[in-house]
């Protein structure tokens, strides 16, 4: 069983976010709203551990988005007290693919994700901010997110809670209900959920991925522990294939001391 | 125990806050403080080993010496020997003088850690006298071997000084901690109990790359009470009494130690090397 010890991780994560943030000489994050659980409990953790007036939630909405999503950020909003805008994608997006008529559901959903993160980036800058990120570690285990996109960010204190902790954290900390309560969702058509998408539930696939990964299980483990063979293949591809994604670009060694390989530095040097 | 937050790498701003706490206990008439493992330069210091260390000569030894006139304490910090090895040190300090120096036994190196990659390895393990008994020093993960206590405790130490850098990881249903911090408390009390010996454990907190450190310093008594106790994952800076007759009493009752067959482990010590 997945823990859920959620006064320990509230503890942890705002904590977590107070001293990183202030250890590089700032007081504010920045937050994409999506509406959903995860972007409102980084925006709720995030508001607890800096005071609600240093943080801001960007709502980015795009023609198809819909407006139950932006109705759904407002109330994270109104009940955090944080700062808020809404900047729309739509005109960006659409000149844009206008040169690229035929791209598929995938390419302009990556390239929305994009678009909002330059402008998490940039807002971050004209705010004297860090980018909080909002992905978490079964979206990240399982590759289900956007390099460079959703996935980018300066900090991210959901990124070792998988989902079902995630909502667990989300109903203490005063997600409100409705954003709990909804099926996950990208939001990039009509009628999209993760759990369609991806074929399985996040319940599930978290019992597995906390045997899995947390706790070392191996497949015959896993297998008598009641998981289908082909659940556990799957799921092993989807982790190593998206490996990619959870690293810095390769770089081809030629000196004796190669960034990230023999030029060893933590991200906090000198903080 | 001065449960300090140091900055990575920042060697001038961390001996700020090793003067702050060498005043909060002149303040409080403490005797000695123990700073945590590493706190003079940060605990994940990767390629920035060779550039924080310090030598016996260099000037922070200096000040921490003239500090030392003040209040005796420990500094954790990275020690370049004439051959340019490093070590994770903690060196003793009293009355302007170092007094003793442990070098890190046990180096972890798996899982989050990588201290084998960057510091060389102590190699000996002694009790020190002090103005305040017959001490000895053990770096955090030193902690975790039992033999080390058992070492410790035969050569006449009856207070273990242990410094660490011990970061908070596991999250389980129904703990007010984490489940580092639980199994940390379960062996030092067993240590403190078993051994009829004071552990006094100075734990740093902050965060280093999203890594946390979960504080909760204190010493623990031969019976394993608890004497004091910081809180978790904040600053703090928190003193107790080791008294001897405290001690004493405990070894009366149950004098383990005195009977605790030395020749026997050897011997069995030796055979199993053979084998």
């Amino acid at each position: 069983m997945i823990p859920t010890n959620v006064s320990l991780m509230r503890r942890i994560l705002v904590a977590f976010i107070r001293n990183e943030v202030r250890k590089v000489g700032l007081e504010r994050v920045v937050v994409g709203l999506s509406g959903g659980v995860d972007s409102s409990l980084s925006a709720l953790l995030a508001a607890e551990a800096l005071g609600p007036d240093q943080v801001l939630g960007i709502m980015m909405p795009y023609k198809t988005s819909s407006a139950e999503s932006l109705e759904h950020a407002r109330l994270v909003v109104e009940k955090s007290g944080i700062r808020s805008a809404v900047v729309d994608i739509t005109a960006q997006i659409d000149a844009y693919f206008e040169a690229f008529p035929d791209a598929d559901p995938r390419r302009r959903g990556n390239k929305m994700a994009r678009e909002r993160m330059t402008i998490l980036y940039d807002h971050s800058a004209r705010w004297d901010a860090l980018v909080a990120g909002t992905s978490n570690k079964t979206e990240l285990l399982l590759g289900y997110g956007t390099l460079h996109g959703d996935m980018a960010s300066a900090l991210n204190p959901l990124g070792d809670l998988y989902k079902t902790q995630v909502w667990a954290l989300g109903e203490a900390v005063g997600v409100p209900e409705v954003v709990i309560e909804k099926k996950p969702s990208a939001d990039l058509w009509e009628g999209q959920t993760d759990e369609a998408e991806l074929g399985f539930s996040y319940r599930e696939v978290d019992e597995l991925l906390y045997l899995m990964v947390d706790q070392r299980y191996g497949r015959a483990e896993l297998i008598d522990a009641g998981f289908a063979a082909d659940f556990v293949d799957d799921i092993a591809r989807r982790i190593m294939t998206s490996q990619f994604k959870r690293r810095l670009p390769v770089i081809a060694k030629v000196s004796h001391r190669t960034i990230d390989r023999d030029f060893r530095y933590s991200r906090d040097w000198g903080k | 125990m001065a449960q300090i937050n140091p900055k990575l790498g920042d060697v001038a701003a961390n001996m700020a806050l090793y003067e702050a706490g060498i005043r909060e206990a002149a303040g409080q008439d403490v005797d000695l403080v123990v700073f945590p493992e590493l706190s003079l330069t940060g605990y994940f210091l990767r390629d920035m080993v060779p550039d924080v260390a310090v030598r016996l000569a260099s000037p922070e030894m200096e000040r921490l010496k003239a500090l030392s006139r003040e209040v005796s304490l420990v500094a954790g910090l990275v020690l370049e020997s004439e051959d340019h090895r490093f070590y994770n040190a903690a060196v003793y300090l009293e009355a302007g003088e170092v007094g003793h120096i442990h070098r890190k036994v046990y180096l972890p190196t798996y899982g989050m850690f990588d201290e084998q990659r960057y510091f060389a390895r102590g190699d000996r393990l002694r009790a020190f006298d002090t103005r305040y008994g017959r001490l000895v020093l053990l770096i955090c993960e030193d902690l975790w071997h039992p033999s080390t206590i058992y070492l410790a405790a035969l050569d006449g130490a009856l207070t273990i000084l242990c410094p660490s850098s011990s970061p908070l990881r596991g999250v389980t249903d129904g703990a007010d901690q984490d489940d580092n911090a639980r199994y940390w408390e379960l062996i030092t009390r067993s240590y403190a109990e078993t051994f009829g010996m004071f552990v006094v454990h100075s734990n740093r907190v902050g965060f280093e790359d999203g890594v946390g450190f979960w504080g909760g310093s204190g010493i623990l008594d031969p019976f394993g009470h608890t004497v004091c106790k910081a809180g978790y994952y904040d600053e703090a800076f928190v003193a107790g009494e080791v008294s001897h007759e405290v001690a004493r009493r405990k070894r009366t009752r149950a004098p383990l130690m005195r009977d605790e067959d030395m020749d026997l482990t050897i011997r069995e010590l030796e055979r199993i090397r053979r084998e």
